[in-house]
């Protein structure tokens, strides 16, 4: 007797996102299947990995990771030229740190023109994140997201105390969105009913349920975000068929296994190691539960990442 | 849950009076309504339409589905002026549903049709001896039904079970009859469709609402696939989607019932 492989089908398909722009935009997103199951379905587009820089120095990073970048983390454009220019990134990720009011607290004009001057020295697709601050990402966002008009980014986050404001940008100045919400699936949904209901569409959304790293309530978020994708692909619920993003790589660089030195933990291995198998493990979790989009740190967690992408897609 | 909009009807004095006058605007006012309330299918009830018939379903199908992108469910016991209509049918939105066959020798021709014209029907669990008593007598007849369509070729996944909703005012131990009977039908793997408004037929009109809504929720929970009933009752459609999301077909949010 012959074996034929069990087979899902689903009616819901998740919403293709292009951002960027030029011959290095980006899609991600339109399957019909869940992760890595292209024999259920249709796979158009791989997840793709952007890596995250600051317009600040990463003083909060753990050494093992400041030390890659210790050449060009001093201004967000060199870091950015670095990433594309060196690591070979299909994508950037900005994060605006220094307008966080216990950080630096730079103005929103600051903000826009560190944005202007990041876009001005690359052309891969820029994700521009705020410092998750609800009352300041909303000025500093609108402020990036005019600077960048045009440029079709991702913006975010979009929260539940916030979301108007950066909705309306993101309108005006034509660009995808991030809408966030912390690792509640009905929440996520409601703050996606919320922005539709202002008019911005669908299927300009990314959804961010909030990352959590390997050992650090992991779990949490990877059964949010596969029931979100199961949501949107069995029950077909288009309130959940936008793209998924993993933030993955700030939650994973401030655990203690990234951080702890050897001498404090000699059972645990290389430091360095265990950092870089740290984000790998836990942003392929995020792809296997559904992410379409990662935001990491370290070049060789995303090559091994990377790998694992080609190898599965 | 598949909704089955019920409103135009030759029943009602609107509908019958632009049907007769070939009026297509008020027809096409209510297939819109419907269909934006969430209707899935638009029944379109002619009557047995003697005269002409064939004529009349024929422009009544081209004449909602110029205004509304949805499959439509054609109710007449006249087999000639059903066969016009499925001819009519656009097949772009979905196969069309025919409404309907039963075990009564004159409606076999129904399920001839479905096959022919590669439709969706639904059965209802009646022959010509007098309703059913109770849901093994639905079954009886279910089964019965169902042998012959599979010697028709008409596929399983295209007939809709229909128990036959009676009255709770006169016979008030039909209701968890059908209950039951529609349980029955998804343990076969069978899909199941009522016409909700039959409960409340005859009961004061300010009850009828009420006794509707309750009743469906029972029906959803024993797994009940569609309902033949009025899209344009929000209360209704309110519950429609609360037992969804009890039952875990709709995920959870604050703003629900608005989507």
């Amino acid at each position: 007797m012959s074996f034929a492989i069990p087979k899902e089908s689903y009616n819901g398909r998740v919403l293709a996102l292009d951002f960027g722009k030029g011959g290095k935009a980006l899609m991600i997103g339109g399957e019909t299947a869940l992760p890595f199951l292209a024999f259920e379905g249709e796979v158009p587009n791989k997840p793709v990995i952007a890596y995250e820089i600051q317009d600040s120095a990463p003083d909060d990073w753990p050494d093992t990771l400041k030390e890659i970048y210790k050449d060009v983390s001093g201004g967000p454009v060199t870091w950015a030229k670095h990433c594309q220019d060196k690591l070979g990134a299909k994508a950037i990720a900005l994060r605006l740190m220094s307008t966080h009011p216990d950080r630096e607290n730079r103005s929103a004009a600051d903000a826009a023109k560190t944005v202007k001057d990041v876009l001005s020295v690359i052309n891969v697709p820029l994700i521009i994140l705020g410092s998750n601050n609800i009352e300041k990402d909303a000025s500093v966002l609108v402020a990036a997201a005019e600077a960048a008009s045009g440029h079709n980014c991702i913006i975010g986050k979009a929260q539940e105390g916030n979301y108007k404001t950066i909705v309306a940008a993101a309108l005006a100045h034509n660009h995808k969105l991030i809408a966030m919400s912390e690792l509640d699936i009905n929440l996520a949904k409601q703050l996606n009913i919320l922005i539709t209901q202002m008019g911005f569409d669908k299927s300009r959304l990314v959804t961010d349920p909030m990352c959590s790293a390997l050992g650090y309530g992991l779990e949490y978020t990877y059964s949010v975000m596969e029931r979100i994708r199961l949501a949107g692909l069995a029950q077909n619920d288009a309130t959940m068929q936008p793209p998924i993003l993993g933030d993955i790589g700030i939650y994973v660089w401030k655990t203690k296994e990234t951080t702890a030195e050897e001498s404090d933990v000699p059972g645990w291995g290389s430091l360095k190691e265990r950092g870089i198998a740290w984000e790998a493990v836990s942003a392929t979790a995020m792809l296997t539960a559904g992410s379409n989009l990662l935001i990491m740190r370290h070049p060789d967690a995303v090559e091994a990442v990377e790998k694992t992408i080609n190898e599965l897609c | 849950m598949i909704i089955i909009g019920e409103k135009i009807s030759i029943i009602a004095k609107k509908v019958r009076e632009a049907m007769n006058s070939r009026d297509p605007l008020p027809i096409q006012e209510l297939a819109e309504a419907q269909w934006k309330a969430g209707a899935h299918f638009i029944d379109v009830n002619i009557g047995p339409a003697e005269e002409r018939g064939e004529e009349l379903m024929t422009w009544m199908v081209q004449s909602i589905q110029k205004k509304v992108k949805a499959p439509l469910c054609l109710d007449t016991t006249n087999a000639s002026a059903l066969e016009a209509g499925l001819k009519a049918h656009n097949n772009e939105w979905g196969k069309p549903l025919i409404n309907s066959t039963s075990n009564d020798p004159e409606r076999f021709v129904m399920l001839e049709l479905a096959s022919k014209y590669n439709s969706q029907i639904i059965a209802l669990t009646v022959g010509k001896g007098g309703l059913p008593a109770d849901a093994d007598d639905r079954m009886v007849i279910a089964s019965e039904i169902m042998a012959r369509a599979e010697e028709l070729g008409v596929p399983m996944d295209d007939i809709y079970l229909d128990p036959l909703i009676l009255q709770v005012c006169t016979t008030q131990n039909q209701a968890k009859h059908s209950l039951n009977a529609i349980k029955m039908f998804g343990e076969l793997g069978m899909k199941s469709v009522v016409g909700l408004s039959n409960i409340s037929n005859g009961v004061p009109k300010q009850m009828r609402s009420l006794i509707d809504r309750v009743y469906l929720s029972l029906l959803m929970y024993e797994g009940l696939s569609a309902a033949i009933l009025n899209p344009l009752d929000k209360e209704l459609m309110d519950v429609v989607k609360t037992t969804d999301v009890f039952l875990g077909n709709t995920l959870y949010a604050d703003s629900y019932l608005e989507m």
